[in-house]
């Protein structure tokens, strides 16, 4: 076991830890440990754009900017911090495109922008185009651009450092981060990182449903680390299902091909989404699209011989524009399903997408251990987060945005923290729990096998907590969950090696994809009430009056050692919007 | 009534376009294995399975790892050709794992993969990427500009200086490229096809203000001159970049001292 000892420690190297390890560097000691090489993130793989009220190309302004936000969220958005994501995007674009972040430009030679669902002018009057993209593959160049910057500022990465346990020591009965426990990769060797300031930004949890866009390395190691740790996960049953992903395979194709003029049609070549989104259509609000294209599957309108996808129409737009504006996507569809979508229409179905639950935080990226109370030394930023600027349902290119503005808020505060705070003192025997869990999956004769179980779960999250659910869906996720958590006490490894051991981090990951799931399954059977992306069939509408409040979900354990979850509820902030009913 | 699941498979009905049934086949997988902690030696094993010729190599990678042998090691992520961790030489050609259809690669014949060349080989199909990483450090991967006042709103560039650069910006530093090289093969010191890229992305970006100092990198004895002109580069980018020409541009700019 090695010690290493830094005054900021990051967890992570997409776009929010390196956002926010550019800002600590310059201001603190910092290490930053990531799962992949930096460049591997799946910030890379996001497309269509981030969103910013620059006005380039026509009219536009935050404070419409924060309405969109508020209300694609369905109104569970904390009004503050949407304030602030909608006010700093236009700082945080300029600062990226001084980075150097090769944004597509209009003819006058500013940064181009274009249309996204549930971006609007004027409080929903009209789609307006508030994406600064980067062809469709925003997210490579932000990737890129923030890697360049971190070799520039000389950041210091541990690659392949995967962290496994979060440090919490209490001071006079308050809880403070006092560092982390991280497996190297290449040597298994354990390391604790003793650190003023601890930055989770560590991404999503995708990985428990099958139909998904995301990674296979987005497993929530995060949430499930400072879970462990008797912290609250905050409103975890809301997750994302974009409306257009690969149909069987999941991979996105970005909401920007719609908002370049593609259109979603049923078997019949019907133009649905006039009838479910007047307005908007097309790009209204992606839980809106996603249960529609599924309405239409299950009226019988679904396309291909068992009517279980709908089709993304590009036919009509001008191959130059298909090349110019949307080159990986078409490539996509040609590489994956071989299909030319100059000429053919592309067969898709909603991918789960996005988490917009996680870790929360304050709008300083401090993250909380109650409705109020602050962890000193701890923070997180980007999907790992919650804090809430997404509320029910994110909006596309607000990801893209909210790594960039929470990123570097948490950088900067962390920092600043860890130059005025000392080290708190490492709890006795640190890495124990992370010698004993990698020791007991390295040694364990049992006989379940970690594809077995994560396949069952990929396909009972899919089947009972995606679009649409019920008491009764809900309930079979949660019992085959509790089920899966018991065999996967008795799984095993083939690989009992120290050097890359793979086979041992698929077991572990498997361990918090099971953990999250149920914290998911647990908080959506006790929101009796449809929001953003959580539809409940059998309670149809909005509840304010009842829901119109965060879910905060803690880890209970026993004197016997049963677990269980223990859910409570947060007020949402509310400045100047009151809810309205949802139309787009 | 739950969502809807929908990987029934060999559904009745008529095909669409690109998607005719497809019963799977068996195929052969030969894998170059190598792992100090066992042997000093590598060895090729082979792995049957049945698979669908439209899934991705590193579908079958994972069945493999999955249902046979967890010691199976290799790097991967997006599986869709995003990330770059998953560059391997697939029947002696570098790509990438979740880029390449098992129906493209003559699945008749035990289908070859092996670690990327030129890199140390760490367990399997992993490989060192530390010297890969360095080199493109070497060149400053980054915008340097000399203004000393920052303009408070974005640079502007027209869309023509824009689209110059485009194509070098695609790179995902998935070293396909540089472990295709027989020169990089021969002396590792070479920078290598995917740093004179990024270095290509920079020189040629029009608010760029180093291209001098990073030609004059490039004009080092293990520079640009070392290249061969062997297109290996161009044929294995999983991005479709035009290596070899970007490096003949970042030649024809040391020769004229014009970018």
């Amino acid at each position: 076991m090695k010690i290493h000892k830094y005054d900021t420690v990051i967890v992570g190297a997409g776009g929010a830890g390196m956002r926010a390890a550019i800002e600590a560097t310059k201001r603190s000691r910092t290490a930053v440990l990531t799962k992949l090489y930096p460049t591997r993130s799946h910030t890379g793989a996001a497309q269509g754009g981030m969103a910013a009220a620059l006005a380039n190309v026509e009219e536009d302004n935050w404070e419409w900017h924060t309405f969109d936000t508020v209300k694609g969220g369905d109104y569970l958005v904390d009004q503050d911090a949407a304030e602030i994501l909608a006010k700093e995007a236009i700082d945080s674009v300029l600062d990226l495109e001084k980075m150097g972040l090769p944004f597509n430009r209009t003819p006058d030679g500013t940064i181009d922008q274009r249309r996204f669902g549930g971006h609007s002018r004027n409080h929903g009057e009209a789609p307006v185009r508030r994406s600064c993209y980067a062809a469709d593959r925003t997210g490579h160049m932000i990737l890129q651009t923030l890697y360049q910057n971190c070799v520039k500022e000389g950041v210091e990465f541990f690659n392949e450092f995967y962290v496994l346990d979060q440090l919490i020591t209490e001071v006079d009965g308050v809880k403070h981060s006092a560092g982390v426990v991280a497996y190297e990769l290449a040597t298994g060797e354990i390391h604790v990182f003793q650190a003023k300031a601890v930055i989770y930004a560590s991404g999503g949890t995708g990985k428990f449903f099958k139909v998904t866009s995301n990674a296979h390395t987005l497993t929530g190691d995060g949430q499930a680390a400072v879970y462990r740790r008797g912290l609250p996960l905050e409103d975890m049953e809301f997750f994302q299902f974009h409306p257009t992903g690969i149909w069987r395979m999941g991979i996105l194709l970005t909401e920007g091909a719609r908002g370049e003029g593609g259109i979603l049609r049923n078997k019949d070549g019907e133009r649905f989404m006039e009838k479910y989104a007047p307005v908007m259509k097309d790009l209204a609000s992606r839980d809106v699209v996603s249960r529609s294209i599924y309405t239409e599957i299950r009226e019988g309108r679904g396309c291909g011989p068992e009517g279980d996808h709908v089709y993304l129409d590009l036919t009509h737009l001008p191959p130059e524009q298909l090349d110019a504006k949307l080159p990986d996507i078409t490539e996509f569809a040609r590489t994956y399903l071989g299909i030319e979508p100059y000429t053919d229409p592309i067969p898709i179905q909603p991918t789960a997408h996005y988490a917009m639950g996680g870790i929360p935080t304050n709008v300083e990226g401090e993250v909380l251990s109650d409705n109020t109370t602050v962890v000193p030394g701890l923070y997180a930023a980007g999907e790992v987060a919650c804090v809430s600027v997404h509320g029910a349902n994110r909006l596309g290119t607000n990801s893209l945005l909210d790594i960039n503005v929470f990123g570097r808020r948490a950088g900067i505060a962390a920092a600043e923290y860890s130059a005025k705070a000392g080290y708190v003192e490492l709890p006795e025997n640190p890495a124990e729990q992370v010698v004993n869990q990698v020791e007991r999956l390295r040694n364990s004769t049992g006989t379940e096998r970690v594809a077995a179980i994560r396949l069952e779960l990929q396909e009972c999250m899919d089947a009972n907590v995606m679009v649409f659910r019920t008491e009764q869906t809900i309930k079979t996720a949660v019992e085959k969950i509790a089920e899966l958590r018991e065999r996967y006490k008795n799984v095993s490894v083939q690989d009992k090696g120290k050097r890359f051991n793979t086979d041992l981090l698929e077991a572990i990951e498997l361990g918090n994809l099971l953990d999250l799931a149920e914290v998911m399954a647990v908080s959506a059977l006790a929101r009796k009430e449809s929001r953003g992306g959580h539809y409940r069939e059998d309670y149809p509408n909005r509840d304010d009056v009842n829901f119109m409040r965060h879910t905060m979900a803690y880890r209970e354990v026993g004197e016997d050692g049963t677990e269980s979850i223990r859910l409570d509820y947060k007020p949402v902030v509310q400045t100047r919007y009151q809810p309205m009913e949802r139309k787009y | 009534m739950a969502t809807p699941t929908l990987d029934k498979a060999d559904a009745a009905g008529a095909p669409e376009p690109g998607f005719a049934d497809s019963p799977y086949i068996t195929v052969t997988f030969r894998i170059r294995r190598f792992n100090p902690e066992v042997s000093a030696e590598s060895v090729w094993e082979d792995f049957q399975l049945q698979i669908d010729p439209k899934e991705r190599v590193l579908d079958a990678l994972h069945k493999i790892k999955w249902d046979q042998d967890g010691t199976l090691t290799f790097r991967r992520s997006c599986a869709h050709g995003i990330c770059g961790s998953d560059a391997m030489r697939i029947n002696g050609k570098n790509r990438l794992a979740c880029k390449t259809l098992i129906k493209d690669l003559n699945p008749a014949k035990p289908i070859t993969v092996e670690a990327i060349k030129g890199l140390t080989v760490m367990k399997d199909l992993v490989v060192d990427m530390d010297p890969f990483f360095q080199a493109y450090r070497d060149v400053m991967p980054f915008l340097i500009t000399k203004d000393t006042n920052e303009p408070t709103r974005e640079r502007l560039q027209s869309a023509e200086d824009r689209e110059r650069f485009d194509d070098t910006t695609k790179c995902i530093l998935c070293a396909a490229c540089t472990s295709s090289c027989p020169v990089f093969w021969n002396d590792g010191q070479y920078f290598g096809p995917a740093a004179i890229v990024n270095a290509h992305r920079f020189i040629f970006d029009s608010r760029d203000e180093a291209g001098e100092q990073r030609l004059e990198i490039l004009n080092d004895k293990d520079g640009v001159w070392r290249c061969r002109t062997t297109f290996n580069c161009t044929d294995a980018c999983p991005r479709g970049i035009e290596v070899t020409k970007a490096i003949q541009e970042v030649k024809r700019a040391l020769i004229t001292r014009r970018i």
